[in-house]
């Protein structure tokens, strides 16, 4: 048996197929994978996310440590509830983990990594905070579920009874703390909406709050397949730490000013910037019928060139897509050898849809 | 639990089988390996007069998950299949028994039928795994 977030009698009570994710019991859907991916991209569905790792920073020098601990920079934080989504490094530039950083007042942040990066991120954060004297203390009170879909901030809104006007007004990548509830405009779906972290112990009241006002429960198998619609990267699938975020469609979030703000990685991918990557992350979708899976053979001019490292079919586009590492030249097609056959594909620019819309 | 039609018979790797007049065996997956699976949006069928060993994959039917092998229940040719399902996956999901149906396959030896196994023992298979 896995480990359970505060919600999981409510996902068994309700029907949800239970699947292990990094070693918590997840539901994967509630009956149908597809009505559920289109359920957040029409209207609103949400998720339960609690089995991410939320650590709060403490300390005063907790913007020196973030400077040289993240490859975003925090100095683009200035304001209150702001939040940056960046690469956690190791020196030789290789990605730890991705996660966001919110600044929540002069000494104090708070970072939301992945779940089944927990331990290694844990140690590698507590190891590097020590000389700077920071208090590191995981939130393993605080449940997160992610409400995302066109109608998502409506319907928060709703079930927060008064929603302040700061809220209502609030920009995306922004957070805000209403009462116990930290509410961030940000997700993982290409979709408008909320992820709110808010103390375990409410979590179940909450969210059957959100299932009256016609919130649809979703499993994280949708949450897959929108994140991938949407083009960002899956920790492990798409990056780990044998790669860069320059060779995984990431360099947008390294903050190369100023030059003498020397976050770990940083000589390693300088080097890397200056001689051009050898790879690169591309988007892909099939041509031919059939479906993308993680690590089939991808080939450019008859050679075989990469791999996928996250396919799957798109609900919205009713085409398989993935996501494929080829050398730096490919470009425009490829093909992808399923089952012994090739077949014929398309290498593109992600997102593949974007608020309910394909984009390609 | 899934439905498992009496005059079916089934195999260990959740096809169904149903015997035509003519003596060829209509084949599909059955609910129960439909529902694990989950929304099908892939199905590729075998070609028509193919032949295949008892037990040999000739077919794949894909989910968003993940994809499965579909295989022969017994030895013999292809002598139809369900061309619908390249633009209507989701007919194994919706009708499995019926419309989702996926090739037709004359045996070598009309007895191999009788070896497969019967709803009942299927249906008792599908609850053992379930515990």
């Amino acid at each position: 048996m896995g480990k359970h977030t505060s919600l999981y009698n409510v996902h068994a009570a309700a029907g949800a197929r239970i699947v292990d994710f990094g070693g918590w019991d997840m539901p994967v859907d509630y009956g149908s994978q597809l009505d559920e991916h289109h359920q957040v991209r029409l209207d609103v569905g949400m998720f339960d996310v609690s089995h991410m790792t939320i650590v709060d920073l403490h300390g005063d020098r907790c913007r020196d440590f973030l400077r040289q601990l993240l490859a975003n920079n925090v100095d683009r934080l200035q304001e209150s509830g702001k939040a940056l989504y960046t690469c956690m490094l190791n020196e030789d530039g290789g990605v730890i983990d991705d996660l966001i950083v919110y600044f929540m007042g002069h000494d104090w942040f708070r970072v939301v990594v992945n779940a089944s990066t927990r331990d290694k991120d844990m140690a590698w954060i507590t190891e590097h905070a020590k000389i700077f004297g920071i208090d590191v203390r995981e939130r393993d009170d605080l449940a997160m579920i992610a409400v995302q879909g066109p109608k998502a901030r409506e319907r928060v809104h709703e079930a927060l009874g008064s929603a302040p006007e700061d809220l209502k007004d609030m920009a995306p990548f922004y957070a805000h703390a209403v009462d116990d509830f930290f509410i961030a405009r940000t997700g993982y779906t290409g979709e408008d909406g909320y992820e709110i972290m808010l103390p375990a112990d409410q979590a179940a009241a909450f969210w059957n709050k959100l299932v009256a006002l016609g919130v649809k429960p979703c499993g994280l198998g949708a949450r897959d397949t929108l994140r991938l619609e949407a083009g960002m990267n899956l920790y492990g699938s798409d990056m780990d730490e044998h790669v860069t975020p320059l060779e995984s469609a990431l360099g947008w979030t390294v903050a190369w000013d100023p030059d003498d703000r020397n976050f770990i990685g940083r000589s390693r991918l300088e080097e890397q910037r200056k001689l051009k990557p050898s790879h690169k992350l591309v988007g892909v979708i099939l041509e031919d019928k059939g479906v993308l899976r993680d690590h089939l053979k991808v080939f450019v001019d008859g050679l075989e060139a990469g791999e996928i490292t996250s396919g799957s079919f798109s609900p919205t586009l009713g085409k398989a897509i993935g996501f494929a590492r080829v050398p730096r030249e490919a470009d425009k097609n490829c093909t992808v050898e399923v089952r012994g056959k090739q077949l014929s594909a398309r290498i593109v620019k992600p997102p593949f849809v974007r608020n309910g819309k394909p984009c390609l | 639990m899934s439905e498992v039609p009496d005059d079916l018979h089934y195999t260990k790797s959740h096809e169904w089988v149903r015997k035509q007049d003519d003596g060829s065996l209509t084949v599909g997956i059955s609910a129960h390996a439909q529902d694990l699976l989950g929304d099908l949006v892939f199905v590729e069928v075998p070609e028509e007069g193919a032949r295949f060993g008892s037990g040999d994959d000739c077919a794949v039917v894909e989910s968003v998950k993940a994809a499965s092998d579909v295989y022969c229940p017994v030895t013999g040719e292809v002598v139809a299949v369900n061309e619908q399902l390249a633009d209507t996956p989701e007919t194994v999901n919706q009708d499995p028994y019926g419309d989702g149906w996926i090739f037709k396959v004359k045996p070598d030896d009309e007895a191999a039928f009788g070896d497969l196994l019967t709803a009942s023992a299927y249906a008792e298979m599908i609850a053992e795994d379930s515990h």
